[in-house]
């Protein structure tokens, strides 16, 4: 286990650096960043303090270890406009943007596992065909455009919701539901399929052959065994849910690390673009090692690369 | 002994056997020829203002006329004329993407899975990166540099998806490699390149396809969300993302222009995932699910 840990915790590491790498080289994709970073009337003094912050008279691997030393102490550069420290913006959205995508997860997965296990008991049935059916519109809806059409209906028409901000429980409904529509999609067709092939094991046979009640066979010995493959799939769908906060967070203005992106890339505030970025990437990473490491505590029976099998 | 399908009409007669498969068959073929054709019959304009129409509902509520069938935006331009013009830019952004990420992944997943060893390592840890990095994420800062193009999105789409049709090429290679016929086929001394072509491609093609399709809906989603957030490609081309952004601005005047863009994307992602479906079933009927 403790050689598992290490090796999933190296891996880890390395993936950080990788985006660190990836990051740092998206502004150095024209060559010099000053003339992108800074709008065209820049004076003189602004130039010479961006060269200096960015250490541009330096060779380009000296100023990637600086870039990464610096990041090391949580100090990730400041915005162009308003010279503050760009972890500092950052830090103060993200507890938004994690509020959102996690609501958006549990809320999807609360209506999704239901209705695929449903769809999986009575397969072929009416209320399978409605499930999948759903499902099949869900996954084929732009999440902001679902966003825009329940402002609409809920906001403008029916007046029951505001249509943005942060702050009420209120006003996480529409967002969290936009952004969890195509997963509650994907989810329930998972959740069905893995149904279908488990319920068709042996010791589900067994366990009916013993005469449990139904309820016992599907809730204990198939749905536990069904959801593991759910557990990686909603995991992998958290970078989604990341990269999807970005637009929905604009359309309901919600305050968080996705607008903050946005507002920045219209600003052509790069510094912030790029630390944000970077830090959204590394959330992903840090919940997809937490879930790899959940899984084996799940599932006893992944070997985690031990010999002794 | 493994019942190879040859890729004549078993496969094509499954498909068309599959009825949601011909129904979104029928659906796709339609919008190909309403976003590509439709508006050289009609002749319209998708620029052309007109101050004097402005806010024309739909032809079905009262008020609406047949001259602007789906009624008309803040300008006065016809929204017919505009969402069947702003598909063409989805659909070739798809097609687009779906060639060079197919491309690329196909090549770096059969040199990995084929070749092993230190090339395959390079290859999947490289992908690994890839993969941990949220698409839309990589897309909208790699865009706000080198600033939105036609190019610049296709590229991008591509670049942080090779990496899904790599790993699936990686795999049918590998299971492909070990077959006695591949086995023969090196014992007799053919050259790596022509085992490839006749022996391995054909494996590896039907599942790349399956993957292709679901792949390209996704990629019109994500073309849709850039250019709804201002990073698509550039006005005045319209596109479905960009009208859906201009007809936020006005749902409590004029409910169509955001509601009618987005009716067209998620029929033609529907199209595409039905075709997806009939595709997957027809390749491999065991995991066909239980939809008749």
């Amino acid at each position: 286990m403790s050689r598992y840990l290490l090796r999933r915790l190296l891996h880890a590491v390395l993936i950080v650096a990788g985006i660190s790498v990836i990051s740092f080289f998206f502004l150095h994709l024209t060559g010099d960043p000053v003339g992108l970073i800074l709008p065209q009337d820049a004076t003189r003094e602004q130039i010479e303090t961006l060269r200096r912050d960015l250490l541009l008279d330096e060779p380009i691997h000296v100023q990637y270890l600086h870039f990464v030393a610096s990041a090391l102490q949580g100090d990730m550069g400041r915005s162009i406009y308003t010279r503050e420290p760009v972890l500092g913006l950052i830090l103060e959205r993200l507890p938004a943007t994690l509020e959102l995508a996690l609501t958006a997860l549990v809320l999807s997965l609360i209506i999704a596992i239901p209705m695929g296990v449903i769809a999986a008991l009575r397969r072929g049935g009416w209320l399978d065909t409605i499930s999948m059916t759903l499902a099949l519109f869900g996954l084929s809806m732009p999440h902001f455009w679902l966003g825009i059409m329940l402002i609409m209906l809920f906001s403008v028409q029916l007046n029951w919701l505001p249509t943005s901000g942060r702050g009420t429980w209120e006003q996480l409904i529409m967002p969290s539901v936009a952004l969890g529509a195509s997963l509650v999609a994907l989810f329930a067709r998972l959740t069905r399929s893995a149904m279908l092939e488990v319920l068709g094991q042996d010791y589900v046979r067994t366990a009916r052959a013993k005469g449990l009640t139904e309820t016992v066979v599907v809730g204990k010995h198939a749905l536990r065994n069904a959801l593991i493959p759910l557990v990686t799939v909603a995991a992998m769908e958290f970078g989604f849910l990341l990269g999807g906060a970005v637009i929905i967070e604009t359309v309901f203005a919600w305050p968080g690390v996705g607008r903050l992106i946005v507002q920045s890339i219209l600003d052509r505030d790069y510094p912030v673009v790029q630390a944000a970025v970077m830090m959204l990437a590394i959330v992903f990473v840090v919940v997809n090692l937490v879930v790899d490491l959940l899984y084996t505590w799940l599932d006893p029976n992944i070997s985690l690369g031990r010999t002794d099998q | 002994m493994q019942q190879a399908p040859r890729p004549g009409d078993s496969w094509r007669r499954r498909f068309w056997a599959h009825r949601s498969a011909v129904i979104g068959g029928g659906l796709f073929a339609a919008i190909l020829f309403g976003c590509f054709v439709l508006p050289m019959l009609l002749g319209t304009n998708p620029t052309a203002t007109s101050l004097l129409h402005r806010f024309e509902p739909p032809v079905w509520m009262e008020d609406g006329a047949l001259a602007n069938p789906l009624g008309t935006d803040n300008l006065g331009r016809d929204l017919l004329i505009r969402i069947l013009v702003g598909g063409q830019v989805s659909l070739m952004v798809a097609l687009a993407t779906v060639t060079v990420a197919v491309t690329v992944g196909l090549i770096l997943g059969t040199l990995a899975g084929y070749f092993g060893g230190w090339v395959d390592t390079i290859i999947m840890r490289v992908g690994d990166l890839f993969l941990a990095y949220p698409f839309m994420l990589l897309t909208i800062s790699v865009i706000a540099i080198l600033g939105p193009s036609l190019i610049v999105i296709v590229l991008v789409l591509a670049l942080s998806d090779w990496v899904t049709y790599a790993r699936t090429v990686r795999g049918s290679v590998l299971s492909a490699r070990e077959r006695e016929y591949v086995a023969a086929a090196r014992s007799i001394g053919t050259p790596d390149l022509q085992i490839l072509r006749l022996h391995i491609l054909p494996n590896v093609l039907s599942p790349v396809l399956v993957l292709a399709t679901v792949r390209a809906a996704n990629y019109i989603i994500w073309e849709s969300g850039l250019s709804f957030l201002g990073m698509g490609v550039p006005p005045p081309t319209p596109t479905w993302g960009m009208l859906l952004a201009e007809g936020r601005d006005f749902i409590l005047d004029a409910w169509w222009l955001a509601t009618l863009p987005g009716i067209a994307i998620m029929l033609t992602i529907l199209s595409i995932n039905l075709i997806g479906d009939g595709l997957r079933d027809a390749f491999d009927p065991r995991l066909k699910g239980g939809r008749a």
